[in-house]
């Protein structure tokens, strides 16, 4: 059972701005997020994209904007269970919480904090009728283990970068790499359509193009697979596969959170403005996945909330305590593994 | 710079004819927000940076829609449901020329 002062839902940048907020009280967070990795939206769909309305930013890249946020709050040590999505959420007598993933991770706080953004980030699913019944029996939408598929037969669709990374990847671990993609174009760093087309060239990956999967086959499992080519060279293949791996990217789902018991309005869930509290005590939403009259979808403004936020939290936690906030420029930031910063102090000496 | 009638089938069928600003700088998909024509969190996830195709339509008229990006070309080649008349909301910003623009909401994926 991981334990923490604040659990946080979403990693994205107003669930990691939280955590420096709560390490100024000195309270502990630990984050779950559905992604393998920090940043929500900003490093799932634009890390490379301009942002121009940070306060004291000019112009910030999203991924540099996530990277600057996990240096602003190393100090506090947060804790991360990621590629897991908060599944359950259980209130217990003391009024505390219990968040349990879709692994089966276990969180307990007393305060939790949902940073969801749109919601857990979901693999878009081909439309293909019987995919359903293949999903774990040779249909992934994530490669998790790329041994898996050692001396395998792998098919890829998709024509972005992780189609293109994962079938660079698994070339020297399967026994054959096929990418189908809608198009003969791909979208992707340069880099790697050109290693692509090394790998074609060398017969390592076998490139099937403008074409669709429109059928998987098999009994208990996955046999093969039927590929629609389409354009000049239009014909049906059905190819033998051990896997089908289709990656079209991911779409934001609200998913479980949905079904908590919260108040929702709009796909949001709506919060007191007060404190950005929800209609349960001790579970607060706060960045995009909140909504109230005036809100607007903007990083500023999950800022802002989240630091409100935790001056309720700490009320919660220690109701006996009073707490009068302190500018960083007075109060310097002890982190939690024993670092400090602050001001360095002003020279008091006479002049002859 | 005057409003422009447009006619916008939501997810349902339901066509609803709506009068969209040239003067304000919205997009299609933004129009389509602005009235509450499909659920929020379903349309304009990425924001209009043709990164996601939430905010894929059909367009059935024949006005001469600005043309494709590479971005929009390749989420597209991405996207599910396409046709051949698909574009992204996102992509099409309102002028006067549209005047008259008939477009269907392609359903949520």
């Amino acid at each position: 059972m991981i334990k923490t002062d604040i659990l946080i839902i979403g990693a994205g940048p107003t669930g990691l701005f939280t955590v420096f907020e709560a390490g100024l009280l000195q309270l502990k967070c630990h984050l779950i997020d559905a992604l393998p990795q920090a940043g929500g939206q900003c490093s799932e769909i634009y890390p490379k994209k301009p942002i121009y309305d940070i306060p004291g930013f000019p112009e910030v890249l999203a991924g540099d904007l996530v990277n600057n946020l996990m240096e602003q709050i190393k100090p506090f040590q947060p804790g991360f269970t990621l590629g897991e999505r908060a599944n359950t959420i259980e209130k217990l007598d003391d009024g505390t919480f219990i968040v349990t993933t879709n692994k089966g991770t276990k969180h307990h706080a007393p305060v939790v904090a949902i940073a969801g953004g749109l919601g857990s980030f979901e693999p878009r699913k081909p439309l293909i009728d019987n995919i359903k019944a293949f999903e774990d029996k040779g249909i992934e939408y994530f490669i998790k283990d790329p041994e898996m598929y050692r001396d395998k037969k792998v098919l890829i669709a998709g024509g972005g970068d992780s189609a293109l990374d994962w079938s660079i990847f698994l070339a020297d671990i399967a026994s054959e790499v096929t990418l189908v993609h809608r198009r003969n174009e791909f979208r992707g760093a340069l880099d790697s359509v050109e290693k692509v087309q090394n790998l074609k060239n060398l017969g390592k990956i076998k490139l099937v193009t403008p074409a669709e999967v429109v059928s998987v086959l098999g009994a208990e499992k996955l046999e093969g697979v039927v590929i629609q080519k389409s354009g000049d060279n239009a014909e049906e293949i059905i190819k033998e596969v051990d896997h089908f791996i289709p990656l079209f990217g991911l779409s934001p789902k609200l998913g479980p959170i949905g079904d908590w018991g919260l108040e929702i309005e709009k796909n949001a869930i709506k919060v007191d403005t007060f404190d950005y509290q929800t209609n349960i005590p001790g579970i607060y939403a706060i960045g995009d996945v909140n909504t109230y009259p005036g809100k607007l979808k903007l990083i500023l403004c999950g800022f802002h909330e989240a630091t409100l936020m935790c001056q309720s939290a700490y009320q919660r936690i220690y109701p006996e305590k009073k707490y009068v906030m302190k500018y960083t420029t007075v109060g310097g930031i002890s982190g939690f593994d024993g670092s400090k910063k602050e001001a360095p102090k002003a020279v008091v000496k006479a002049i002859d | 710079m005057s409003d422009i009638k447009i006619k916008i089938t939501d997810r349902e069928g339901i066509v609803h004819e709506v009068d969209a600003p040239t003067d304000m700088n919205m997009n299609l998909m933004e129009i389509v927000r602005s009235y509450e024509l499909a659920p929020e969190g379903t349309i304009g996830i990425c924001g209009g940076m043709a990164m996601c195709a939430s905010c894929q339509c059909y367009v059935a008229s024949d006005h001469e829609l600005p043309p494709m990006s590479d971005d929009e070309d390749a989420m597209l080649a991405e996207a599910f449901n396409v046709k051949d008349n698909s574009r992204l909301g996102c992509q099409i910003h309102m002028t006067e020329d549209l005047e008259g623009l008939e477009v269907e909401l392609a359903p949520e994926s």
